[in-house]
């Protein structure tokens, strides 16, 4: 059991009140006709599914049913912050920048 | 090569104070190079080494196992075994494993204490009963024994279990699989462990993969916790971290790690002689040997590693239970655990080759690897004997989700995924 802050509400809740919608920022192809089946496969299947930090979607199901982005570690259930999906493609963004 | 246990054995040891048992398995150093190393020692890791030597006659294999032999999965599960799978290709992959099953103590010398005392998977709907309906025909169609019972039917089998009408989700019938049941998993990790070691295996605990060495797209060797292993054929048994191995080949999974609960209570008398499972109310219990009821339910639904989960899951499960047999809501919990499931999009394992020669996967068995465990290590060790799939596992290989060929098993086995 954690505690998510909705960066929506600005409130921390418990857990249940979330419902886990999977890994964050999966890019869609722009044009998915020109894609091999390896790559579609790939984009439709694959995860990344790390042991430790994991960007991820979660909806706020039994609150303001909006949708945000939590960085949480796999390895120990510690969450870096909460944002919404426009904050966190920033944090991201900057994050891999300079990664 | 140890004596086979009997039991004259038995006998000849129980007039000499017991004093003359062997270690169940031989304890190895490590070699500098093997013909195939297996990397995880669990129940479908160690049934890969016994049957690559047994049946394909390498020589010179290796177990790594991170922690100790049979502390991961195989400790973790329910152990119910059953293979009443919608679809042609499960089907006969969870059949293959279930004939294995049935005589795999004399095969290993080893009582693994396969009990088959049916199993139940309750229907709470109509459209429950026409799922049912279509699986238990599907199932004789391809020659597993699948029976459909009405409320009644289950009722006169499983006196206590609550058939009211006044329950969120009455009970309207089941499926019913004779030839299913449990084994006990402890042993089947010691049995394959002791049955392999006998061919020559070598099993090495805490011994960590850390690295992959590949070059020209070839398995060369294993970077461990114990120093560098040559070797040109490595079979990935690591449920629960798939995906942790696999990128350290630069393969990424179409798998997320989930955690799975489940707990015990306290010993009670003989209550339960059969398994019973329900998808809709969620959770499945039996009764175990010692007379622990030995319960589990679903997922919890976010990616984790911990091998824990959140409380609600087990309240929920707790609920279903209850809902099913109302007179167990006093039974008090003894234990409660977590293990790490390696779900895939189509609820089927992974049991193939990769882009990445000598490197072969067999993952991906999400909640219900246990039943698997002789049948998954028998296809794969052909797998990695012949660098080509079994006819059973063929149609499980890695490029089924680039081609589309998936086989949807989600909701359609009765599974609790």
């Amino acid at each position: 059991m954690f505690v998510i802050t909705c960066p929506h509400c600005c409130e921390a809740r418990e857990e249940e009140e979330f419902h886990y919608e999977g890994e964050a920022f999966i890019a869609r192809p722009v044009d998915p006709e020109a894609e091999s089946d390896e790559a579609w496969g790939d984009y439709l299947f694959t995860k990344k599914n790390p042991k430790g930090w994991h960007w991820e979607m979660w909806n706020h199901a039994t609150g303001c049913r909006k949708i945000l982005v939590l960085k949480r570690n796999t390895a120990n259930h510690i969450i870096a912050g909460s944002w919404t999906l426009s904050d966190a493609r920033k944090e991201y963004d900057n994050e891999r920048a300079t990664a | 090569m140890k004596k086979d246990y009997s039991i004259w054995t038995l006998l000849s040891q129980g007039l000499k104070n017991h004093v003359g048992w062997q270690p169940t398995w031989r304890s190895s150093a490590l070699k500098d190079s093997y013909d195939v190393v297996i990397i995880g020692a669990g129940g479908h890791g160690l049934a890969t080494a016994y049957y690559l030597a047994r049946e394909h006659g390498v020589k010179n294999i290796a177990v790594l196992e991170k922690g100790f032999l049979g502390g991961g999965n195989t400790a973790r599960n329910t152990t119910i075994v059953r293979s009443n799978y919608l679809w042609d290709e499960a089907a006969m992959l969870y059949e293959h494993s279930l004939k294995l099953w049935e005589s795999l103590t004399e095969d290993i010398n080893y009582n693994v204490m396969f009990s088959q005392r049916g199993v139940f998977n309750l229907g709470h709907t109509l459209q429950d009963m026409r799922d049912i309906e279509r699986r238990v025909n599907a199932n004789n169609l391809n020659g597993i024994d699948a029976l459909a019972l009405n409320a009644q039917e289950v009722k006169d089998r499983i006196p206590m279990i609550n058939i009211s009408k006044n329950t969120r989700f009455p009970i309207m019938g089941a499926s019913y699989q004779p030839r299913a049941g449990v084994a006990r998993h402890d042993a089947v990790a010691w049995g394959f462990a002791r049955a392999a070691s006998q061919y020559g295996v070598d099993i090495i605990e805490n011994c960590e993969v850390q690295g992959m060495d590949i070059a020209n797209g070839q398995m060369q060797g294993l970077q461990t916790s114990k120093g560098y292993i040559k070797t040109a054929r490595v079979g990935c048994v690591t449920a629960g971290h798939s995906s942790v191995i696999a990128k350290m080949a630069g393969i990424k999974m179409p798998i997320e790690s989930h955690p799975l609960q489940a707990f015990v209570s306290e010993s009670l008398k003989p209550i339960l002689d059969t398994v019973v499972m329900s998808n809709a109310v969620h959770g499945y219990v039996s009764q175990s040997d010692k007379g622990e009821l030995v319960i589990g339910a679903g997922i919890d639904h976010y990616t984790s590693y911990t091998q824990r989960g959140s409380p609600h899951i087990i309240e929920h499960t707790a609920a279903a239970i209850i809902e099913l047999f109302p007179m167990f809501s006093r039974v008090r919990m003894n234990r409660q655990w977590g293990g790490i499931v390696d779900t895939t999009p189509d609820a089927c394992p992974i049991i193939s080759k990769t882009k990445v020669k000598g490197l072969y996967f067999n993952c991906g068995w999400g909640t219900g690897g246990f039943k698997a465990t002789p049948g998954s290590g028998n296809v794969f060790a052909h797998t990695i004997a012949h660098d080509a799939p079994h006819p059973l596992n063929a149609a499980f290989s890695l490029d089924r989700f680039h081609t589309g060929h998936l086989i949807d098993e989600h909701g359609a086995a009765g599974v609790a995924h």
